[in-house]
């Protein structure tokens, strides 16, 4: 290992420019020209848009339009589409019903743009906004998901009866109708897994400007995918071809998935932006951003585990109703099917699993992938399951757990997935030594002296990362393939650019990517600058999500890397005038394998563009390769966490007093921002668990529409984490790597619930568990004590 | 935020002049409650008297057994104030524990007292200590000033300057936060100053801070948690939000009573 190498904890090279404010946001983009939009929203969950009059608004000083869903539909502006077919139990293809960027004739959720306000600066427009009159038609307003299929319950779009819009199953029903007919045991939960409110610290914006001249348009964005966004915007919302439209992601302040999906906004900026001849820019307040990023999770779910008499699952039912919100964003339709029921199997061997997902439409904003995306959704399925089975059935949930850990691999399980390597004992028995689970009895006993109640929670979680192969995605209805772009240009004085189709927006890849290539070809980190997020640079590529880009988008480098070093083998045999084959490259040099003839990574870039020794088209001058890199598998990180916790029962206040992470992330390139990772993940998951959860009242309006009644987690409700890991290393991919991205909101939901129902010895407790949802569960079990 | 005129005055006379005679007046303290407001578009004043160039508002002084502190004191300055925590300990404890750091650096006491958010921490300290409400034009006892949720017995031009508290022999202030606003989503203040026992809630009233006189009756007998075990307060008068309901605030009265009593006997 170099010092700067893979597996070096090298500091964040971006750091730099991001604590000392010299980070260049969308906001910091100021174009000649630019003015300002104001998007005016429904105050209204569900209502018919009967008029907009905006004659006074017009005349307002300093506006230059007010434009509405009927000037979008008159310039044929296409409507935002969902990109993931997912086809139902009876064949039928999933509902998906038109998304206008700004609403037309019914707005459908509070927050659905109704018109646009586009003045010189953003005072004018809002006090325009004021002044455009919109004559609304009530109609009642459905948010709860569970009641959504109810006959009598609100419809919402035509396209899709009882706001169903699609029944997907997955697994094999019968094999588990005989599995819990012959279970000894059946643990069966009922549980709501809470909506979430992504809030990157940056809030999404977006710039949009027309030239006249080449007649094209570009947009600066706050997206983790600027190709993606640029194809959506062409093929289906029919903005420009994909040849005159540019999408700049300059540095974006957090995404967590909510900054993967075409929104509205951008669409109506660049749309406008042509028709006034002005750039227009746009940046959401907190406020809009509650309102109107899409939101996370919110399922309801009934699951059934069956197991036999020495404690083996037998089979897994799980029955989930899951809210998309008022229109199919666009990647919805696959995070409550094929990143979620294919995860069902956990890291344990389920002879049958079956899924059932009826996806809903209400009257809330669009719901989406949120760090994790479904896999935090399945690990609370099964890691609840399984441990209240062994609290019901008298055994130590770590042993039960063991029990039933898949042992050998490639294992496949009922559910799609092959998962190709771990080894699940060892991140459990790590975690147990350093979490001392063998002393918690005493822990226990000492939190009662103090009239506390102490308990702990595992969660040995799975996930598929690395989102990815094309084919396998493409014959799920997905409609992209999911591979990744690199390209490594090495300038003349060897310096490096290295051009990749993932984006920043908080990972770190200017240092990881750096480091692969700084280890590869023998040259200082400082030597290679990394390029992303603009559509002009990068040819194409997939963007970042899903903890793809280490597993996917290093793998494509990695392949590029291959291609270079064989050209730079050329160059070098024609410098040292040897043969090809004998030209070894190691530590940045080039050698004639048993001489001491060499030459310099600095001289063979060089020689590569002088071209001098090259004779006509024998050798191609130049040094630059590309490489698309598409794996053959998803990657399967896996661990375990285990969460201790101290509840005060007067006041139901639980704190986590230690948590313990061994995770198998396969090969690290950089393990300080792994840990950086695994830590910014818990907080995520410690939110969900803990603090966080949107609520909507029966009308549909937002109650935890801002940070003073949403609860994002601190780092006072978090203890020093341990964190650590073990390795098996992915075999789908050169490096072995497995990604990281999500781990930790992924693991960490689960288990403080296990860690809060040990302690308070009662299962009955929502997310998020808050001090009142604890009290409420002990006054509920102590009625029903006293009842008994 | 609309557009408004921000005015400077130098002294008190100058500010109530101001407040007078502009049409759609409002002052401005700390402006953390009134700021972001604006910012929302929820309030928009023509024209905002700024308090913070007035002479002789900002300071914490002993007067005789009083603890005197001036309208612009932030709560940053009570916290850290030593004659503070030498003499009234549980109030510079309290104002440590508003908000966060950007908070109890902008924030004042004139601006919270005059706000009266019922979730406030301030008028529990101010109520809970039998302070007095000294403003331009008069003296306002702490029993007389707090009138329900968001309103007080200020006039529309009157201004705090003042803040008098008289010296306890035991108090102390316990509070539970609202875990996303920090502000008190119960607060307990309990204080023994000779023979006088109060009881002060904020954060739990519906109709915002109040005492309980039926904690204070059973701690004259004896000042200590036990006297007021079982006790608790009627749940029909609490508020109640997504974030804690009536039950679970007057429960919560009763525990953090208790954990009060104990830390200040
Ligand atoms: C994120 C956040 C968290 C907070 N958490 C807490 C908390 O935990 N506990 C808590 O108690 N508070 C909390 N606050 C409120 C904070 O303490 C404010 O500082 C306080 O409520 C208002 O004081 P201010 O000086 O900022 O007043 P301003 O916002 O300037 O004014 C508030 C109101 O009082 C009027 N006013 C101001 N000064 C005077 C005066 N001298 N005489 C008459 N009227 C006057 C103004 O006209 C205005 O109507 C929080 C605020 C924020 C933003």
């Amino acid at each position: 290992m170099s010092a700067t190498g893979i597996g070096a904890a090298v500091r964040r090279k971006e750091d730099q420019r991001f604590v000392t404010g010299k980070g260049h946001y969308t906001d910091d983009v100021s174009r000649p020209g630019q003015c300002h939009a104001y998007f005016l929203r429904s105050p209204h969950a569900h209502a018919k848009i009967k008029n907009i009059d905006s004659e006074a608004a017009a005349a307002m000083p300093g506006v230059l339009a007010v434009l509405t869903g009927a000037d979008l539909a008159a310039d044929k502006i296409g409507n935002l589409i969902c990109g993931w077919m997912i086809t139902s139990k009876d064949g039928s293809q999933m509902k998906m019903a038109p998304h206008p960027a700004i609403a037309h004739g019914k707005a459908n959720y509070v927050g659905d743009p109704v018109a646009v306000v586009v003045a010189e600066t953003l005072p004018q427009a809002k006090d325009a906004a004021e002044k455009v009159k919109v004559d609304y038609d009530l109609l009642p307003a459905l948010c709860d998901p569970a009641k959504a299929q109810d006959q009598g319950a609100p419809q919402i779009h035509e396209v899709a009866p009882r706001n169903t819009i699609y029944q997907w199953h997955l697994g094999d029903a019968k094999a588990v109708e005989a599995a819990f007919k012959t279970a000894r045991h059946v643990t069966k939960l009922d549980f709501i897994n809470n909506r979430l409110v992504p809030n990157a610290i940056e809030p999404r914006a977006a710039i949009g400007e027309y030239d006249a001249g080449s007649e094209s348009l570009t947009l600066w964005n706050t997206t983790q995918n600027p190709h993606v966004a640029r194809l959506v915007m062409s093929a289906f919302v029919g903005l420009a071809p994909e040849h005159k439209l540019r999408v700049i992601a300059p540095d974006v302040g957090g995404g967590f998935g909510s900054k993967i999906f075409i929104y509205p906004e951008e669409v109506v900026c660049l749309w406008a932006a042509r028709k006034i001849g002005r750039p227009i820019k746009w940046v959401a307040e907190r406020s809009e951003a509650f309102l109107t990023d899409a939101h996370g999770r919110d399922h309801v779910t009934h699951a059934e585990m069956a197991f036999d008499p020495d404690g083996k699952v037998t089979g897994l039912r799980v029955k989930t109703v899951a809210n998309l919100g008022a229109y199919m964003s666009t990647f919805s339709s696959s995070v409550p099917t094929y990143l979620y029921g294919t995860l069902l199997s956990g890291q344990y061997e389920i002879p049958a699993i079956y899924c059932e997902v009826d996806a809903v439409y209400t009257n809330t904003v669009p719901v989406d992938a949120y760090r994790g995306a479904g896999r935090p959704e399945a690990t609370f399925v099964v890691e609840r399951l399984i441990e209240v089975g062994g609290r019901q059935m008298g055994v130590d949930p770590a042993d039960l757990r063991q029990k039933n850990f898949i042992k050998t691999f490639p294992h496949q399980t009922p559910v799609i997935m092959i998962y190709d390597a771990g080894d699940y004992h060892a991140s459990l028995k790590k975690a147990l030594e350093l979490a001392d689970y063998a002393g918690l009895a005493k822990r226990k006993r000492e939190s009662v002296r103090h009239d506390k109640l102490r308990g702990i929670g595992f969660s040995t979680y799975i996930e598929a990362c690395g989102i990815a192969p094309s084919q396998a995605v493409g014959s799920l209805g997905c409609g992209v393939g999911l591979w990744e772009s690199a390209e490594v240009r090495v300038n003349p004085t060897g310096t490096v650019e290295v051009l990749t189709g993932c984006h920043q927006h908080g990972q770190g890849h200017e240092t990881t990517f750096a480091q692969v290539v700084s280890e590869r070809l023998g040259i200082p980190l400082e030597n290679v600058s990394v390029v992303h997020g603009d559509t002009d640079k990068v040819q194409f590529g997939m963007g970042t999500y899903g903890s793809r880009s280490g597993a996917v988008g290093i793998s494509a480098i990695v392949k590029a890397l291959d291609k270079i070093e064989a050209k730079a083998k050329k160059v070098a045999a024609h410098m040292l005038e040897a043969a090809e084959g004998d030209i070894v490259f190691e530590d940045g040099k080039f050698t004639v394998a048993g001489t001491d003839k060499s030459a310099a990574w600095g001289e063979v870039a060089l020689n590569a563009y002088i071209a001098h020794k090259f004779a006509g088209q024998e050798l191609e001058p130049g040094l630059k390769e590309g490489a698309f890199y598409d794996p053959t598998n998803f990657t399967f990180p896996a661990g375990c966490h285990i969460c201790e916790v101290e509840v005060d029962p007067q006041t139901g206040e639980s704190e986590i007093v230690a948590w313990t992470a061994v995770d198998d992330f396969g090969t690290v390139v950089n393990p300080m921002i792994v840990e950086g990772q695994v830590h910014g993940g818990i907080a995520q998951g410690v939110g969900q668990a803990l603090l966080e959860g949107a609520i909507y009242d029966k009308d549909g309006q937002l109650v935890t529409g801002s940070l003073m009644d949403y609860c994002m987690p601190r780092a006072q409700d978090l203890p020093a984490l341990k964190v650590e890991m073990t390795k098996t290393a992915a075999p789908s991919n050169p490096l072995g790597i497995k990604g990281c991205g999500e781990a930790g909101a992924i693991a960490a939901p689960v288990a403080v619930i296990n860690a809060i129902t040990d302690a308070i010895g009662t299962e009955d407790l929502p997310m998020p568990a808050t001090p009142q949802a604890v009290w409420r569960a002990l006054q509920k079990a102590n009625d029903r004590r006293t009842a008994a | 935020m609309y557009a408004f005129t921000q005015h400077r005055p130098a002294t008190v006379r100058q500010a109530a002049s101001l407040l007078t005679k502009q049409e759609e007046a409002k002052l401005l303290a700390g402006g953390h409650t009134l700021i972001p407001t604006m910012k929302l578009r929820l309030a928009g004043p023509k024209h905002l008297v700024d308090l913070s160039k007035v002479e002789g508002l900002s300071g914490i002084e002993m007067k005789g057994r009083s603890l005197v502190v001036g309208a612009m004191t932030t709560h940053v300055e009570v916290e850290t104030s030593p004659i503070m925590k030498e003499s009234i300990p549980a109030l510079a404890g309290l104002a440590g524990k508003i908000g966060d750091p950007a908070v109890r650096h902008r924030g004042t006491i004139g601006g919270s007292i005059a706000n009266n958010d019922p979730n406030a921490d301030y008028p529990a300290a101010v109520l809970g200590l039998g302070a007095t409400i000294i403003t331009n034009k008069r003296r306002i006892h702490a029993d007389e000033f707090f009138k329900g949720l968001f309103e007080t017995a200020l006039e529309d031009d009157e201004i705090i300057t003042k803040v008098q508290f008289p010296k306890v022999n035991k108090a102390a202030y316990v509070k539970f936060p609202n875990p996303a606003s920090r502000y008190a989503l119960v607060g307990v203040f309990v204080s023994k100053r000779s023979s006088e026992i109060r009881v002060v809630v904020t954060g739990a009233g519906a109709n915002g801070v109040f005492r309980v006189t039926t904690f204070e009756e059973a701690l004259k007998k004896r000042f200590g948690p036990k006297s007021i075990e079982g006790l608790t307060v009627p749940a029909d008068g609490m508020a109640s939000d997504i974030h804690g309901s009536a039950e679970y605030r007057a429960h919560l009265v009763g525990v953090l009573a208790r954990r009060a009593v104990a830390a200040a006997a």
